[in-house]
């Protein structure tokens, strides 16, 4: 991996490149708009870790440096198309439409999920590493059945292409030629291991020995994001298969807020990743540009404080689940098991004449 | 007469024909009609988008089949063998299991996972498993057992038609086992236990491939002047134990057969429920019969290691000595 290819249109001081394999037509509006949705989950993401800071959450994945990766490429989905995310891709449920509020309930303890995937045709956050490629594989095995136009987006990490479900994902999208898009945002780093502890070859180039097209995007880029991912959503659409791309970003803030990445990595790495920060390189270019005054970049900063307030406002209000949500919903039908060591527990707290164990 | 193996097969073109979104998908369950033949001619009439032959990987199946689900279909996964399931462990317990509790009920997830389990056939390794515990064991599944064509034909359709997950056993050293089915209607829902025959001595507990044994067992303890009567679990998650209890108190004695390790297996925790429940009824403590804690033995060894009559029999002796 010395050298490093990659399809860039936006670079990293701000001047628009021309990518003949993935021409972009987009609109100045479109730009802003991608601009403000940078702004918006970069401010969400950091309200979120100062949430934990401050006791209000009991964890929390950053997307901090990953926000052209999500934006791009969840704003290259049409209503329809399905997205099965880790437990990372705020920002693609930014794109998606879920509230930002709700992606905090399973941090808080509130709940494991917390969303109707199906409200905005995006799944639950999953934490077993990979898992989730197979769900999305079968669901674009059944939009394959349906006969729909539509595709799914598959995201996972750099470290999650060592797991066998991801190499399962691909081989079953392959020979079924699923409608699914593998969408790897190789971060550098799974938790403490970096890149190099994963993989001898470029994440892209093992889509070749899977027999689908694999692509390297500057994932800090978010017009290039967005350019590489409609392209692989319309080969999906078109019955062409999967494609695997390679979105190549930076984990600026920890793993969690639980890591320290000072163990394990250089800060001097990181001051070099915010030459390529995402959400700059777009500012630079509608600033140089003429496309945005002073005024455009200060209503969004004003927009993003409201959103951070309210979305602070809206957990620390947010009701703690009530006992009796440990049993419900396990299981679809009646289950006269869970019934009866529901109503026991019930009556065991009822027992207590005075206390509120609610 | 039909054999087990035929009934399920009937049984899921029954589904495949009712429902169009039912599918099964496996290894080698298209074209070969899988190893022990159970979906023998489906692909040709249901075809290949609906009978899909897989690639061979088990966490494959059950997590693309997770996805299928979510799309709304009902996915009839098969795993080829007990001891290759393994591998599809997590989607199954970790994924598949805790999916609808996760979405706080948004989400259904009609998915059955047919896995031929036991001992008996003279297989190698991996081949001979009884592994319900584990599944048993995990908050979100639901687990039955045939032990007979009939529930073969019906309980299939009724795990097809569940909006939860459903591990399915079948005994595989019984698919050739032969019985009338009624096609009319099933005699029991899926979640219940059923009295195989009455008696008031003692009650003989099993379920799958050793309910042949209990009935067996029961023939000659009636020779013996001793009354057995004989309880078909058919649920292992939920369990059904009103009649268990029901029998227990009138019978005073109470033995547990089944294949699986007798360590932390069914039969454990049936044995507690009864105690808990029939405590004063209880003439002997409750005895388990069933596989050793090993890894299931070579072939030639494995009929020391299935529990049969003879162990079952004096078991029974010994809860009549108390």
């Amino acid at each position: 991996m010395s050298e490093l290819q990659l399809v860039q249109i936006l670079s990293p001081e701000g001047e628009l490149l021309t990518d003949p394999e993935y021409p972009l037509e987009i609109s100045t509006e479109e730009i802003r708009a991608l601009y403000r949705d940078l702004v918006m989950v970069r401010r969400f993401d950091v309200e979120a870790t100062a949430l934990q800071r401050q006791g209000e959450l009991g964890l929390w994945a950053q997307s901090l440096g990953q926000e052209a990766a999500q934006v791009g490429s969840g704003r290259a989905l049409i209503p329809g198309d399905y997205a099965f995310p880790t437990y990372r891709e705020h920002g693609v449920a930014w794109a998606k439409g879920v509230p930002p509020e709700k992606l905090l309930g399973m941090y808080r303890g509130i709940n494991h999920g917390g969303w109707n995937p199906h409200d905005n045709d995006f799944h639950l956050y999953t934490l077993v590493i990979g898992s989730q490629t197979l769900h999305a594989t079968g669901y674009a095995m059944g939009i394959q059945r349906d006969k729909s136009n539509n595709a799914v987006i598959a995201y996972f990490g750099d470290g999650a292409t060592s797991q066998g479900d991801v190499n399962e994902a691909f081989t079953f999208a392959s020979v079924y030629h699923a409608p699914v898009v593998f969408f790897c945002q190789n971060n550098q780093w799974a938790i403490s291991q970096p890149i190099e502890s994963q993989t001898k070859v470029a994440l892209y180039k093992r889509a070749a020995g899977f027999g689908f097209p694999g692509v390297r995007v500057d994932g800090n880029d978010v017009l290039a994001v967005l350019a590489v991912t409609r392209v692989a959503l319309a080969r999906a659409r078109a019955g062409e298969g999967p494609t695997l791309i390679e979105a190549f970003t930076y984990r600026m803030g920890a793993h969690t807020t639980s890591d320290d990445p000072s163990r394990y990595r250089l800060a001097q790495e990181l001051e070099e990743w915010k030459l390529k920060d995402p959400i700059a390189r777009v500012k630079s270019y509608l600033t140089r540009s003429g496309l945005a005054n002073e005024d455009f970049f200060a209503d969004i900063e004003k927009e993003a404080e409201a959103m951070a307030s309210k979305l602070r406002g809206d957990i620390i209000d947010a009701e703690d689940p009530y006992v009796e949500a440990i049993f419900d919903h396990v299981y679809a039908e009646p289950h006269p098991i869970l019934e009866a060591e529901k109503n026991a527990y019930i009556n065991y707290l009822e027992s207590f004449a005075e206390g509120d164990m609610k | 007469m039909i054999t087990i193996g035929k009934a399920i097969n009937m049984g899921l073109r029954r589904a495949l024909t009712e429902d169009p979104k039912v599918l099964v998908m496996g290894e080698d369950v298209g074209k070969l009609g899988g190893v022990f033949r159970v979906t023998e001619n489906l692909q040709s009439e249901f075809g290949e988008d609906r009978i899909i032959d897989t690639p061979l990987a088990e966490s494959g199946i059950l997590g693309t089949a997770i996805g299928l689900a979510l799309r709304g279909y009902r996915p009839v996964c098969e795993i080829q063998f007990d001891g290759f399931v393994y591998p599809a462990f997590d989607q199954i317990t970790s994924q598949l299991a805790k999916m609808h509790s996760r979405s706080l009920g948004t989400l259904k997830l009609p998915v059955v996972v047919r896995i031929p389990y036991g001992g008996g056939i003279g297989a190698v390794e991996h081949h001979s498993e009884s592994n319900e515990t584990y599944f048993a064991h995990t908050a979100g599944l639901r687990v039955v057992t045939c032990s007979n064509p009939n529930d073969a034909y019906w309980m299939i359709q009724q795990a097809i038609q569940s909006d939860d997950p459903v591990i399915f056993f079948e005994p595989k050293r019984r698919y050739w086992d032969k019985a009338e089915i009624d096609e009319a209607a099933p005699s029991l829902g899926l979640h219940e236990t059923r009295t195989v025959q009455e008696g008031n001595d003692l009650t003989l507990i099993s379920y799958g491939p050793t309910v042949r044994t209990a009935i067996e067992v029961a023939a000659v303890c009636a020779k013996e002047g001793r009354s057995v009567e004989v309880m078909d679990l058919r649920t292992l998650s939920p369990l059904d134990l009103a009649p268990v209890f029901e029998s227990a108190q009138k019978t005073g004695r109470v033995v547990i057969l089944h294949e699986a390790p007798t360590f932390l297996g069914l039969g454990a925790e049936i044995a507690s429920q009864i105690t808990e429940e029939c405590f004063y009824s209880l003439d002997a403590p409750v005895l388990r019969v069933g596989g050793f804690n090993v890894p299931y033995p070579p072939a030639r060894l494995e009929e020391h290691y299935l529990p049969d009559l003879d162990r079952t029999l004096d078991a029974i002796d010994r809860a009549f000595a108390f």
